[in-house]
């Protein structure tokens, strides 16, 4: 298989429009008369709207219009929310796009001003005179959902958004019963917000004549977006175009269809000209969605020799003022189901409160829901392994599922598809030499230096999914994915995916996928997304779907394609197809690889069509649409060493060595990459990141200023390495790669600090672990000492 | 966000700009950008007018004469950092300016933007209030000097009146057996001092001579740590002679004008900063030795 670049390194043909500024996102995108738009935001976390006056605003220089809820009554629906979660009592608030008579988070949208400069829509804003009447505010989902609490919506009780539920196994109340040990811990996986590098912006294009519609937007997920804008907005769907040009990052911030996504669209369509919105950094931060925010009461079941016989939890989960479109199945389908790690449980059993906070809404962020998992289970085994004496490592040891290469059922009610969690392990502790580790800090601990080691050895569900699971739990769409392959007389080939990837390199590795199953240079290949007038329908880019899915659908078109290419090629070759052969690109008769046809002969062959064998249609095109049989399920074993200063608090990450499993690697640098940059936004968790509201619901981390991003400067350079284990229903074997370090990362930095901290006697620190959380908890333990 | 309007002149020389500020008191001046630019466009300011001075060469470049360094007010801190002249003879300035920021500040940011901003957990008004630094200030009466505990008047304020414009800073070069050194636990967003601790010692065979101690971060001006000082006077410059001086660190720090705030609570910062002066005072008493 010479000719094949599956498997191979080569570089990112995204990267140099990317690196040079000549990438065109949606802000940098002018049509003639593009007016701009501002959203004119609630200061307050809670208030009534008593009345609002915009004459003063309607009548400044360049202002076109100005619009509150009264003018969008009847021609914008609320936001939708698109996760009907089953059986949980889901209560879904209405999130009006223009807030109606209330605001409910700092950030809520009141008015929206369209001027002819972006500067004369902002400058208006501070004209709109809003007498709010401020009620009280809640922040923290537990606070939310005890009685007496503020109430965020009169019609739900408890500000209880929904109560799901996972059981599965034995009777838990027994495996608690009978135990000999168990350990309980309380876990606040604090609110994150996700800082894409590029905020978010429409462009919406209303064609008065026509009744059409184009919209240019930062989206993971353009037909979803045309979808949802069809019914919120009214335009029928055949007549909205949707692009996602250039999208510079998401990671699930740009799944939702926001509010002032339908209000753009709303006011080019009122107003028959192109209306733009870009937010600033200060807006994302108040207003595009954030993530985690659970508060976790856990814990765990085992035998006195380690062996895990049960794991209950209670969680609360603060979903912001309203629902965002994917929202509920965050915190319960994608973390409930996952508890029972890479661990034989044999009873799980987990109630997870959905609450409504007077704060931005809550969504998907790298990793939904897995990484809260993982961390949860992976602190309880690190917590049973101080309580029995045993190495961490060896704990994991006792409890993993052993290697299975097709399927293994958890009690949740999952099949896992292939894992071999003991080799992944045994490859890290060998790459990292973590008896030495062990050796050194012990050293460290006699010099009164604290060194730790954290171990999390996680699995994670992603390559979502099967549309028929999407049914049942409640994902109001499908979760398959589509290609086109069409080869170009020259042998050339263009590619069009319903999948939108916006940074992940699906452009490259998509090419090298096509490159593997019909011979051609990656060059060769072309690869589309992100239109819906060019592509055909897909479900978008997240939950690392998009290799998973979208790129089995482009192997199954390709593999259309050499059907019909060996039909072509022995009619050509005047020999029986069951007599044919190929490889590398070449069509032959068997033995006889000396008179072969290209693929790039059959393609100018099947567009000229000049002699094709009968009944053939001209023309050399495929297209595939793939609904997976089930998810797919990476996994891996990561380490993290860190020393704390226990002077002052300060954690120093000093090396982090991760194993991960993503079965064949179609681009081992793209999939480094994706580990690099998940693992990293782990880190950003367990040691710098906090989305922090005040009691008035006001936010203090609202810029890069307050909100501590992870720095090169304070990472040290990560050590990657993989086993591969196929995925036994792919066709390709792969698994998605895109959050597995997010996943991971967490938990392994979180288990080293408390590993360091072990001499000094401190059990738990709230995340983030910083300086002064790490300072105040040595303290306490060495007052209490 | 976005910027309010505003009017924009640039001025060729520093008495241009104080004639255009004293026809203006609303006006703002404008050097590197890196304290005025975000202000703006948070709308905590709204100046009617910017007046650019960052095309002055006069205000420029780093010079010494008669055992004084004088830097230009419009010099970067990546300058600063990489002066070979004042690495030698004012170590601990270069390692502030070294410190401010990420690279893309430092290479537009300027010491005299920086000083006349006077952010409480800036780095250089603790390293020069360290130094014994003086401003040179230029106003329709003529030229002034100030030291640097009577030019930083409080949380950003300083003694600059609206028609004045900061020139340059002068540092007294350091002589035989005089080291200084700046330490810093930043913020790990804004990269703003949490606690930064400034220290220089003269040592004469082994002991302490004269000592000065500054902190920023902790309160809304630079503090002296004047008990911390006077304790290592006289003193052998051993680890444990400077344990015992910076215990008295948090005597220097008055309870009710500590600064705190989501990341490390006045409490803590006050805990904390004797490490830092510690650390400050060991490496200016290497640098010494």
């Amino acid at each position: 298989m010479s000719a094949t670049t599956f498997g191979s390194g080569i570089r990112r043909r995204e990267d140099p429009r990317l690196i040079t500024g000549s990438a065109k996102y949606t802000d940098d995108i002018s049509l003639p008369g593009t007016l701009h738009a501002a959203m004119l935001r609630s200061p307050y976390a809670h208030a009534r709207i008593e009345s609002i006056d915009s004459s003063a605003a309607e009548a400044a220089n360049g202002v076109v219009a100005v619009f509150t809820h009264q003018d969008t009554e009847g021609e914008i629906a609320p936001a939708p929310c698109a996760w009907l979660l089953p059986n949980s009592g889901l209560s879904i608030a209405d999130y009006h796009c223009i807030a109606k008579d209330a605001v409910r988070y700092v950030g809520d949208i009141v008015a929206v001003v369209v001027a002819e400069t972006r500067s004369q829509a902002y400058d208006a804003l501070d004209l709109i005179e809003v007498d709010y009447e401020p009620l009280d505010a809640v922040v923290a989902p537990k606070q939310a959902a005890t009685d007496g609490a503020p109430q965020l919506h009169a019609e739900i009780e408890g500000n209880q958004a929904f109560h799901w539920t996972v059981t599965g196994g034995g009777d838990i109340d027994e495996a608690f019963a009978g135990a000999d040990i168990v350990l309980k811990e309380t876990i606040v996986q604090q609110r994150l917000i996700p800082n894409a590098m590029e905020p978010r912006a429409a462009l919406a294009s209303y064609t008065t004549a026509t009744g059409e519609l184009t919209l240019w937007n930062t989206t993971q997920n353009p037909h979803i977006v045309r979808f949802l804008c069809s019914l919120v907005n009214g335009i029928p769907e055949d007549r909205l175009r949707v692009i996602a040009p250039e999208v510079g990052g998401g990671f699930g911030s740009k799944i939702a269809v926001y509010p002032a996504d339908f209000i753009t669209v709303f006011c080019s369509k009122k107003l028959g000209a192109p209306v733009k919105w870009a937010e600033s950094r200060s807006e994302n931060y108040q207003a595009t969605t954030h993530g985690r925010d659970h508060v976790q009461e856990i814990e765990v079941a085992a035998t006195k020799d380690g062996k895990i016989v049960g794991l209950r939890a209670t969680v609360w989960a603060g979903m912001g003022a309203y629902l965002s479109t994917a929202a509920p199945g965050i915190p319960t389908i994608l973390h409930g189901l996952m508890l029972s790690g890479v661990y034989d449980i044999p009873a799980i059993h987990e109630d997870v409160y959905g609450i409504y906070t007077n704060t931005t809404p809550v969504e998907a962020y790298r990793g939904a829901g897995r990484p809260e998992a993982t961390f949860m289970v992976e602190r309880l085994v690190d917590l049973l392994a101080a309580e029995i004496g045993l190495d961490p490592a060896d704990v994991r040891r006792r409890n993993f599922i052993p290697r299975f290469d097709d399927g293994h059922d958890v009690v949740t009610g999952l099949t896992y598809d292939s894992g071999d969690y003991d080799a992944a392990l045994t490859k890290l502790l060998n790459k990292a030499g973590y008896e030495g580790l062990r050796a050194e800090q012990a050293a460290a601990r006699d010099g009164g230096r604290y060194i730790g080691l954290g171990l999390s050895t996680y699995v994670e569900i992603c390559g979502l999914g099967p549309s028929q699971v999407a049914g049942a739990i409640g994902f109001q769409g499908g979760l398959w994915e589509s290609a086109i392959l069409r080869f170009h007389p020259s042998g050339k080939v263009q590619v069009m995916i319903g999948a939108s990837p916006h940074g992940q390199g699906e452009e490259t590795t998509f090419a090298q996928i096509v490159a593997g199953e019909l011979g051609v240079s990656p060059d060769d290949v072309k690869v589309i997304h992100g239109d819906t007038d060019k592509t055909p329908m897909g479900w978008g880019t997240y939950g690392s779907r998009t290799t998973a899915v979208g790129g089995a659908a482009l192997a199954l078109a390709a593999r259309k394609i050499r059907e019909k290419a060996t039909i072509i090629a022995a009619h050509l070759l005047e020999a029986s197809v069951d007599d044919m052969d190929y490889e590398d690109g070449k069509f032959f008769v068997k033995g006889a690889p000396g008179e072969a046809k290209t693929i790039q002969d059959i393609a100018l062959m099947a567009n000229v069509a000049w002699d094709l064998p009968e009944g053939v249609e001209a023309g050399l095109e495929a297209t595939s649409f793939y609904d997976p049989p089930n998810f797919v399920f990476p996994y891996g074993a990561h380490l993290a060493v860190v020393e704390v200063d226990a002077e002052t608090g300060q954690v120093t990450l000093k090396r982090y060595v991760a194993v991960d499993d993503c079965g064949p690697q179609i681009n081992p640098v793209i999939v480094e990459g994706q580990v690099h940059g998940g693992i990293v936004q782990g880190v950003g968790q367990a040691l710098w990141e906090e989305g922090v509201y005040d009691e008035d619901g006001q936010l203090l981390t609202g810029s890069m200023l307050d909100y501590a991003l992870p720095r090169a400067d304070t990472l040290p350079d990560i050590e990657v390495h993989s086993t591969v284990t196929p995925s036994p229903h792919h066709p390709l074997g792969v698994k998605g790669i895109g959050e597995a370090g997010t996943i991971a990362s967490t938990a392994a930095v979180y288990n080293a600090v408390i590993d360091a901290l072990q001499p000094l006697g401190v059990k738990g620190v709230n995340m983030p672990l910083t300086p002064e959380r790490v300072w105040r908890a040595i303290q306490d333990a060495q007052g209490r000492n | 966000m976005y910027a309010p309007q505003f009017d924009y002149h640039r001025a060729d020389s520093v008495s241009q700009a104080v004639q255009l500020l004293g026809r203006d008191p609303d006006a703002k001046l404008l050097a590197g950008g890196h304290s005025l630019i975000p202000i703006l466009k948070l709308r905590l300011a709204a100046p009617s007018a910017v007046i650019d001075i960052g095309r002055i060469d006069a205000l420029k470049g780093i010079t010494e004469s008669d055992g004084t360094l004088r830097i230009g007010a419009l010099t970067t801190h990546t300058e600063i950092a990489s002066s070979d002249l004042l690495r030698a003879k004012a170590a601990g300035l270069s390692e502030a300016a070294g410190v401010i920021g990420d690279p893309a500040v430092r290479n537009r940011g300027t010491i005299g933007g920086n000083v006349a901003h006077a952010d409480p957990a800036s780095d250089l008004p603790a390293v020069l209030s360290c130094l014994g630094a003086s401003f040179v200030i230029e106003g329709p009466g003529g030229i002034r000097s100030e030291t640097a505990s009577r030019f930083f008047q409080g949380l950003m304020t300083t003694s600059l009146r609206d028609d004045e414009v900061l020139t340059a800073v002068e540092v007294p070069a350091a002589g035989d057996g005089e080291g200084s050194a700046y330490v810093k636990f930043a913020h790990p967003a804004s990269r703003y001092a949490v606690v930064g601790a400034a220290a220089k010692v003269t040592a004469r065979d082994g002991s302490c001579t004269q000592a000065s101690v500054t902190l920023s971060g902790l309160m809304p001006t630079p503090v002296r740590a004047l008990a911390v000082e006077h304790a290592l006077v006289g003193k052998p410059l051993t680890e444990s002679g400077l344990s015992e001086a910076c215990s008295l660190t948090s005597d220097c720090l008055p309870d009710d004008e500590v600064l705190g705030d989501v990341f490390a609570s006045a409490e803590y910062r006050k805990s904390v900063a004797a490490v830092w002066v510690r650390r400050a005072l060991a490496a200016a008493a290497a640098r010494a030795a």
